[in-house]
């Protein structure tokens, strides 16, 4: 075993002065908005029927597969809308749906998007004055984004919300 | 003579087409209702309510003019004889007719399907609709007795990206005792708004009841149409037509398995069979103009003819995919996933969930064999018809991928005088009703999803 000279006492280290407050704040400010941008981006999306065909949903679900990944942009599907940023609604809005989407828009925390999903959700599609529609999700609830199409293919639905994203990182 | 052929013999025939319809006397109904058929629908107009029966005692189905029935039976003061206590699966049609059209079952079921009391009218297609009453009914549960047990709601917002529907399951402890599916919260209307639309415009809500199938049911709403006004579409458009609907067929298919491992959580799986969907879908936008096809069949034959490029682009996808499917099916019969999908689910005529996969599988390499030599052998010529402004009634069939469409349709003057689409949601809800008794609470979307429900097209 080898031997150390040793020192009568342990060393202790030296008192140390005060850390700059200028470089501190400085370097909390950096590192705040480095944060948001690498960290902050995500939305969390709760997918609310109100009376779709279903041609919505599968677009929709497509954004989930191996050729979009959605979830590379920050972006996911929850269960709840009490864990949702943004309601992405479809469907013309029927009569017998208006009262869930109210309230999943209730259940949504503030801040909160609203974005209607497809002609139908946008004014009611070519399911316009029927007596069991309403018109379109503007109709129940204030809509912040149209996405407009019948269906709208997945990488139109996908740069909707990018620019959602981007427009909420933005704040 | 056949023993139907005798109840309905020197019945009138009503001039409907291909199937003639009889309308008969009450003694004729209870007596058919005595007879070996299967009720495939049941709708009305203001006077009367037809039901579509398929004739299981039929010799020779090709050549038997009696091998699908369409029987009517008049409307006395707002009542007809109940189908549902010899059919059980007309209870829902009866509830449908009584909220579209107001006529009642007499001994048949009565409560809400359609209606949940938020209309500005009841009986909207009946010939006076009523006013609406003040407060809506909340919706009544069959309830099974039984002093532990609870009632669990699921839906109509339930979980993932899916339709809106809603199922009630009775549980004792996790285990599912009685499962009752509440259906029309995506009821949009469209037998009102199809009416006095020429058959051309009414195509496009058919083609938006079912977002899965919507080639199936624009094929079966242009084959009503063009029974009813006795034209034939041209040669190429019914083999246009026949890749349209294996393809959509396929990706459906693909879509709830994809959906089914995502949930049973082989993620692995789940990525794959998206791929396909996702490829298949790029070569209809290619060849036809659409991801999904909508409005591309029209009454008549096919919207526009389809764009060679696309066309030839189809061939290596669908070859790709008859190279992959091995391990696809290999994936589903791996063996954690398998040990899930056993026994999960399981009914009477359709087995578990393993055996709904197989038959996927199975399904989507037959229709694409089916494809693979029709693209190259597509007959030339036009790609449809002018469609004539006569009058008619007509019966059209088309396979989906969760199975057969229906659509009956009475064109009057070359306008829609009323129409009705017998989506198979209306025969699947009922067998996952059956397959959920007796299973863990927990596996309930699992097995719904392994039935493949469709919502939308029979919530009309």
């Amino acid at each position: 075993m080898m031997r150390w000279p040793l020192p009568p006492r342990l060393p202790a280290a030296e008192p140390a002065g005060p850390v700059d407050r200028e470089t501190v704040a400085s370097l909390v400010a950096r590192m705040d908005a480095a944060a948001q941008r690498r960290l902050g981006r995500g939305l969390a999306i709760r997918h609310v029927n109100t009376g779709s065909c279903n041609g919505c949903e599968l677009e929709t679900r497509a954004l989930t597969g191996v050729l979009y990944e959605l979830s590379r942009f920050g972006l996911r599907f929850v269960d709840s809308p009490a864990h949702a940023d943004v309601l992405l609604v479809t469907g013309p809005l029927t009569q017998n749906l208006r009262r869930a989407l109210e309230q999943a828009w209730d259940a949504v925390p503030d801040p909160k998007w609203v974005v209607a999903l497809g002609d139908c959700a946008v004014d009611g599609g070519v399911f316009k004055g029927s007596y069991a529609t309403l018109g379109g999700t503007g109709n129940a609830v204030p809509v912040d984004l149209t996405i407009g199409g019948c269906p709208p293919s997945p990488s139109r639905i996908l740069a909707g919300l990018r620019a959602l994203l981007e427009a909420n990182s933005a704040r | 003579m056949t023993r139907i052929a005798a109840i309905l013999h020197g019945t009138p025939q009503q001039p409907s087409r291909p199937w003639p319809r009889f309308v008969v006397s009450r003694a004729q109904w209870s007596a058919l209702l005595r007879e070996n058929l299967t009720l495939l629908g049941a709708w009305a107009d203001t006077t009367h309510v037809h039901a579509l029966f398929a004739n299981n005692a039929t010799p020779d189905p090709p050549t038997d003019p009696l091998a699908c029935l369409i029987v009517s039976i008049e409307v006395e003061v707002g009542f007809y004889p109940a189908l549902s206590p010899v059919h059980p699966g007309a209870a829902w049609f009866e509830r449908a007719i009584h909220d579209l059209w107001g006529h009642k079952a007499a001994d048949g079921e009565d409560r809400p399907w359609l209606d949940h009391g938020h209309w500005p009218q009841t009986h909207p297609l009946a010939a006076r609709p009523g006013p609406r009453p003040p407060a809506a009914d909340p919706p009544e549960f069959v309830e099974v007795a039984g002093s532990a047990l609870m009632q669990w709601p699921i839906g109509p917002i339930g979980s993932g990206i899916a339709e809106a529907a809603h199922l009630r399951l009775t549980l004792d402890g996790t285990a599912i005792v009685r499962a009752e599916a509440r259906l029309g919260y995506t009821h949009k209307g469209v037998l009102t708004l199809m009416r006095g639309k020429s058959p051309r415009v009414a195509a496009r809500f058919a083609a938006r009841l079912a977002g899965d199938a919507t080639v199936a049911h624009a094929i079966a709403f242009a084959r009503a149409t063009e029974a009813a006004l006795d034209i034939a579409p041209p040669p190429r458009a019914i083999a246009l037509r026949a890749v349209m609907a294996a393809l959509e067929r396929t990706t459906t298919r693909l879509d709830d398995l994809g959906t089914l491992a995502a949930l049973l959580g082989a993620t692995h799986l789940h990525g794959q069979c998206g791929l396909w969907q996702e490829y298949l879908r790029r070569g209809l936008a290619a060849a036809f103009g659409h991801r999904m096809c909508m409005d591309c069949v029209v009454p008549g034959g096919v919207a526009g003819d389809a764009d060679p490029m696309g066309l030839s682009a189809l061939r290596p996808i669908l070859e790709a995919l008859l190279d992959d499917l091995p391990s696809i099916r290999a994936g589903f019969a791996r063996d954690s996933l398998a040990a899930r999908l056993t026994g999960l689910g399981r009914c009477a005529t359709e087995g578990d969930a393993a055996d709904r996969c197989a038959r996927r599988l199975d399904a989507i390499a037959a229709d694409v064999a089916l494809v693979v030599p029709l693209l190259s052998d597509l007959p030339e010529g036009p790609a449809n018809v002018a469609l004539p402004s006569h009058s008619g009634e007509g019966l059209g069939l088309s396979s989906s991928a969760r199975g057969d469409i229906r659509h009956w349709i009475r064109i009057d003057n070359g306008q829609i005088a009323a129409a009705f689409p017998i989506d198979p949601g209306w025969h699947r809800w009922p067998l996952a009703e059956a397959g959920l008794v007796g299973a863990e609470a927990a596996d309930a979307e699992a097995i719904c999803v392994s039935f493949g429900l469709p919502v939308s097209g029979m919530d009309l």
